[in-house]
């Protein structure tokens, strides 16, 4: 090995090392008691427990939470993929009077801060009936979600030759068989890739998600805010819940790995 | 099925794709429509399949409006240039599935899958997808199934232009006899005049959306009624001349005149257009020009090489004319052998009365209709 590959080599290892350490330190709490979190500074954990995530796993204020976090999560996915998979093939397909204007607007949404939008949605859902469920949340998210999935699914079906639709119109294909068994296969990665950035950007949105519920849709990270007590701060159970909020979208990484840069670039690559 | 295209037009945004075209194509027919780039043939087609409509006029199918039928109504069957099938698919399923659709018993369609997949010479990729095969292989299979629908109307849009030299080859001698026993319609799009020629059949030539001639693939080549469909029939392109007729001889623009015979023996006085096909033009070299004969029998004008180019076993020598009256393109002529010519070496071209295409002013042919393609 030259010097200059060691030096990359090092580099490369340092740099690691500062992205994993946050990452490191939480699990590393994690596992240990309150005690030794607050007593001492320890690499790894003197006196081993699990009891953080017996607690999560046992205790219903916790893992409600959860259930909570992802039944919105997978509510808005859902919704956004399947509004956006027909909205992006007329983009990709059709032209339309003022259709460029539309889907630049589509984008410009996703600028407005949701804070914006907190106040509007909390009215109107609390006049409807939808406050403090999932729908509410899964609903609101849908804001920016829906858009975003517009604008990665056109730039993968805008890479699918129009002749096949052609061609399958020609074979005598209706419709919705055509996009579902021949059309929908075909831009499967575009899919997985939409509905990660969707998954992603519902599981980390913390204000809408805490204005719309109270109780009952109450997700995680809100009630992760909500371990300071008088007694003081649970520092152990907080870091075993944050661990647990990596996991989902992690899993959710691994899957779609080979097609992100893909979907970075909004499927133009 | 005979299609018929009455007076049909197409324009997208005001800009006219195809104007005014008539055809009529009778069953079991071979046609092949015939332009360069642009020229109209894809939008066409289109028309000819449903996938567009037209501006104006009617489509009609053994007599009967189908203007305005989704192309999912009729019978029709189209390959695309791009070799166009449904990757997520196996070949199998891919050339099964018309069929499918069409909810056919599953006997049925494997039987006519592999009756396909055996002319097609697809058999052993039955199981793969079509992006693991050749391009050759994927138009195979495009073509496939077309064939396995029993279409009345099969569209091929330049189905060999991406493929090897050999491949096409191949393909084109199998197609037609392929599709000749189904009885359809046969439309054949290519921009190569040696392509229709090869194919025969009808041939349609098209110059800028408007259909410039239809009939016999060897009529049309051999009598183009205007100017438009004999440059758009020839390979290599066309040589034109301008010419006057006065007084029982015929003086090219460039100089020399002759006694009026062959086309110009009987056409009034006038100035007229000579369109000569590259292998009628004769090149003497020019060490051995001498003032042409009072009363020559052959045309004769001076140009200078640009290039010439050898392919194996003939020359394409491509000059320029001296003087006016000659297209801007210059003058090509197809020698056989090879021969070597310095660029902007003199030399003389010559050529026989009786070897020309004779138009008049607007382009319309002029004359006896001779026959040249000898």
């Amino acid at each position: 090995m030259n010097q200059s590959s060691r030096a990359s080599t090092f580099i490369m290892v340092l740099y690691l090392i500062f992205l994993l350490l946050p990452i490191y330190w939480l699990v590393n709490m994690s596992l240990k008691t309150n005690f030794e979190i607050n007593t001492t500074v320890s690499l790894w954990p003197r006196d081993l427990t699990f009891e953080h995530y017996i607690k999560i796993f046992t205790d219903a204020s916790w893992y409600t939470g959860y259930i909570n976090s992802l039944t919105y999560v997978v509510l808005n996915t859902i919704i956004s993929i399947s509004l956006a998979l027909p909205a992006a093939y007329a983009f990709s397909r059709y032209t339309f009077v003022g259709d460029k204007h539309l889907f630049f607007w589509l984008l410009s949404n996703r600028m407005a801060p949701p804070a914006v939008f907190a106040l509007p949605f909390f009215n109107l859902y609390s006049a409807i009936g939808l406050f403090d469920t999932p729908w509410a949340v899964a609903l609101a998210h849908c804001l920016f979600n829906v858009p975003l999935a517009v604008w990665i699914l056109e730039g993968f079906m805008s890479g699918v030759p129009r002749e096949i639709d052609e061609t399958a119109a020609i074979d005598g294909y209706s419709f919705p068989r055509f996009f579902v068994k021949i059309f929908m296969p075909l831009i499967a990665s575009g899919i997985g890739v939409a509905a990660f950035f969707c998954f992603m950007f519902s599981w980390v949105e913390l204000l809408l998600a805490r204005t719309l519920t109270a109780t009952n849709a109450k997700p995680i990270a809100v009630t992760m805010t909500r371990t300071v007590s008088a007694a003081g701060m649970d520092w152990g159970l907080l870091a075993a819940a944050g661990v647990l909020t990596i996991i989902p979208g992690a899993l959710v990484i691994w899957f779609v790995r080979n097609y992100i840069a893909k979907g970075f670039a909004l499927g133009r690559v | 099925m005979t299609l018929e295209l009455e007076k049909v037009s197409r324009a997208v945004h005001g800009v006219p794709h195809i104007s005014d075209v008539s055809l009529r194509l009778e069953r079991g027919s071979l046609n092949v429509l015939l332009g360069a780039t642009l020229s109209g043939k894809t939008s066409l087609m289109r028309l000819m399949a449903g996938l567009d409509a037209p501006t104006s006029g009617r489509v009609l199918a053994d007599g009967r409006d189908v203007t305005g039928l989704s192309v999912k109504k009729r019978s029709v069957a189209m390959v695309y240039q791009q070799f166009i099938n449904y990757p997520a698919l196996s070949v199998y399923e891919n050339i099964a599935s018309p069929l499918r659709v069409a909810g056919l018993p599953r006997a049925e369609i494997e039987a006519r899958v592999v009756e396909a997949a055996r002319l097609l010479k697809l058999e052993p990729y039955l199981q793969r997808r079509p992006l693991e095969m050749s391009g050759g292989q994927q138009q195979r299979c495009a073509i496939a199934r077309a064939l396995v629908k029993r279409a009345d109307l099969v569209l091929l849009d330049e189905p060999l232009a991406n493929l090897d030299y050999k491949l096409r080859e191949e393909l084109r001698e199998e197609l037609p006899r392929i599709f000749a026993s189904t009885g359809a319609v046969f439309v054949y799009a290519t921009t190569e005049p040696t392509e229709a020629l090869l194919l025969g059949g009808n041939t349609a030539t098209l110059r800028e959306g408007a259909l410039t001639q239809f009939g016999p693939t060897a009529g049309v080549y051999r009598h183009p009624h205007d100017l438009a469909t004999a440059r758009v029939f020839s390979d290599p392109p066309l040589n034109v001349l301008r010419a006057t007729k006065a007084a029982g001889r015929v003086r090219l623009a460039s100089g020399d005149a002759i006694a009026a015979a062959g086309a110009f023996a009987d056409v009034p006085d006038g100035a007229y257009t000579i369109g000569v096909r590259a292998h009628h033009l004769r090149v003497e070299d020019g060490a051995a020009y001498e003032a042409p004969p009072a009363d020559g029998a052959a045309f004769r004008l001076r140009a200078s090489v640009s290039v010439a180019e050898i392919t194996g076993s003939e020359t394409f020598l491509h000059m320029v004319a001296a003087g006016e009256g000659v297209d801007a393109a210059g003058l090509i002529a197809l020698l056989p052998g090879i021969r070597t010519y310095e660029p902007g070496a003199a030399v003389d071209v010559v050529f026989d009365p009786g070897h020309i295409l004779l138009f008049d002013a607007t382009g319309a042919r002029a004359g006896r209709v001779l026959d040249v393609a000898a």
